[in-house]
């Protein structure tokens, strides 16, 4: 008897795929229920959305002013209080889940089964670790909620059908906390797709060698469609901004294709990207161990190799 | 103010970790251990507190075996005035963790705790969150810039749509970021004057607090192998190849 709850992610009134990936974790579970709560401030189009995709039993939603932005700290006891009487309640490992998912945990006293991969069992799960160069099977208390993050790669979203599901106002009582403030976002304003769920996805590395030269790659992405993403080296040295990161303390991403250009593959990057469909790397450096994974390699100067890969389109 | 710091040692960040055959654990043997790459941006931010005059005393804070002591004398070189060593010969896991947290913090009365925002050995990214519930306090998670005034840190949050700006009221929870800061070196004469500092030993089971580790690992394996793929010459064929894939 499984009764899943998952809790949304959400931002500027849309519901964000990572939702309809947990979902899909959660019916691996083959439980009785999955509901989806929603906390916002305005919950309408958010719960419309969620209500819709498939294998959710039930959309409950939280609207208050409090929920206008997703602090942990507020909406933790919230989640805390709703969770009571489901056996699961999971997160989608982005950073939004990875912030509040273990503050409800300790509310909850449970533990927190981080980034799930499969499910074995309704209590067994595996995971990574040691940046995804170990999988760990692990089983949780079967009389305590299992908390867990859900690694939005390993999943598919599930699908968004004809269906909708039921949606519930839930007034909780819960007095919530003031001592922490939501100052501003700054988001990257980018008409491209969206990095975590893009099909395609072109990466730039150190290689590409500074802030001006990485058009290049955003001219590449474009053409052909793709979300550009990079990596740490090409963040830490200021090429592109932090929400590119591609690896084991940024994006774990899966598209189908991913271009890795002037990336050498250090192991923290390749544990983003090694569930692609198809990986492609361009580097001078024959030796770099990006080569190692890659399904199709080029060896070369990419500033004479991308227009020609244009030309070639 | 003080300034309590996780400090996690772990096995380096450039060793490959291997799977034993038998799928019990990972090879650990032999294999080099470093402070966890997180910690130290931990440690080093609160030292630049520190020395901007914010805090008066950064304390670093380990849970392990009776020789994780060399590994908090580094802490103590790399400028923190005092170690609190947690003993315990069983790995915590991050509730456990948190708990022992706690309990140092009824203890010591820190204005701010920070830790990394993740180990990068069991990689949960849990125990300041899971703190900061506990102690019914705010948390910053992933930061990229701290600032602390009138009683409270302005903290800079990387978050996968950017840059996410929150205030928090201290006493509070801070976890790093890669880019909040870039760690000093060790240099040798602190070595030297690490040895002189005091590192608190304190048994886990005297702390009183709930240890079960709610979480079992049955198995360990090595992750699925991508296949090697091929090589091709030119533009040409790398886009040619795509195409045939349906890729373009």
């Amino acid at each position: 008897m499984s009764k899943i709850l998952v809790v949304a992610e959400h931002l500027d009134g849309k519901l964000n795929s990572s939702t309809a990936r947990a979902v899909s974790a959660a019916a691996a579970v083959k439980p009785d229920n999955i509901d989806v709560l929603i906390l916002a401030d305005s919950v309408d189009t958010i719960a419309t959305d969620a209500s819709k995709i498939e294998g959710v039993s039930k959309v409950l939603t939280v609207a208050r002013s409090e929920n206008s932005h997703p602090l942990a700290a507020v909406l933790a006891p919230q989640i805390a209080k709703a969770a009571a009487g489901y056996s699961h309640v999971f997160f989608p490992s982005t950073t939004f889940g990875k912030d509040v998912a273990p503050r409800v945990a300790a509310l909850l006293g449970v533990a927190q089964v981080s980034d799930v991969m499969t499910m074995e069992a309704a209590h067994t799960f595996t995971r990574p670790i040691y940046a995804g160069n170990a999988i760990i099977t692990v089983e949780a208390h079967p009389d305590h909620a299992v908390v867990a993050t859900i690694r939005t790669a390993s999943w598919p979203a599930a699908g968004s059908g004809s269906q909708s599901a039921t949606i519930e106002a839930l007034s909780l009582d819960v007095a919530l906390p003031t001592h922490t403030r939501f100052i501003k976002l700054r988001q990257g304003n980018s008409d491209r797709p969206d990095l975590q769920s893009a099909g395609k996805v072109v990466s730039g590395g150190r290689g590409v060698g500074s802030k001006e030269n990485f058009d290049i790659i955003y001219k590449l992405a474009d053409k052909i469609g793709a979300a550009v993403g990079a990596s740490r080296a090409a963040v830490d040295a200021g090429y592109v901004p932090n929400e590119l990161q591609v690896g084991q303390t940024g994006k774990i991403i899966a598209p189908e294709l991913y271009m890795a250009i002037g990336i050498s593959g250090a192991i923290q990057h390749l544990t983003g990207i090694k569930d692609a469909g198809t990986i492609v790397a361009i580097n001078k450096d024959a030796e770099a161990p990006i080569f190692e994974i890659a399904d199709l390699g080029l060896v070369g100067d990419l500033f004479k190799l991308i227009p020609e890969l244009e030309q070639a389109l | 103010m003080k300034i309590l710091v996780g400090y996690k040692r772990v096995v380096d960040y450039n060793v490959r970790i291997q799977v034993k055959p038998d799928g019990s654990g990972v090879v650990t043997d032999g294999v080099k251990l470093s402070a966890n790459p997180f910690d130290d941006i931990a440690l080093e931010e609160a030292l630049r507190l520190r020395e901007k005059g914010v805090a008066e005393e950064v304390i670093v804070v380990g849970i392990g075996p009776a020789d994780l002591t060399a590994h908090l004398r580094n802490g103590l070189a790399m400028g923190a005035n005092r170690a609190i060593h947690v003993v315990t010969a069983e790995a915590v896991q991050p509730l456990t963790a948190a708990r022992v947290f706690l309990k140092l913090i009824e203890k010591e009365q820190p204005g701010l705790v920070i830790l990394g925002k993740q180990a990068i050995d069991d990689d949960a990214n849990q125990t300041g969150q899971m703190l900061a519930a506990l102690w019914d306090r705010p948390q910053a998670t992933f930061a990229g810039k701290v600032e602390i005034a009138d009683g409270k840190a302005t903290v800079t949050r990387e978050v996968d749509a950017g840059l996410e700006v929150i205030e928090a009221e201290l006493p509070a929870v801070i976890t790093t970021d890669l880019r909040l800061n870039e760690p000093r070196f060790i240099k040798l004469p602190d070595i030297m004057k690490a040895k002189s500092k005091p590192i608190d030993s304190i048994e886990l089971a005297s702390l009183n607090v709930e240890a079960h580790d709610h979480l079992k690992t049955t198995h360990y394996a090595a992750p699925a192998k991508r296949s090697k793929g091929v090589m091709v010459k030119d533009a040409a064929e790398l886009v040619a190849a795509l195409k045939q894939k349906g890729l373009l």
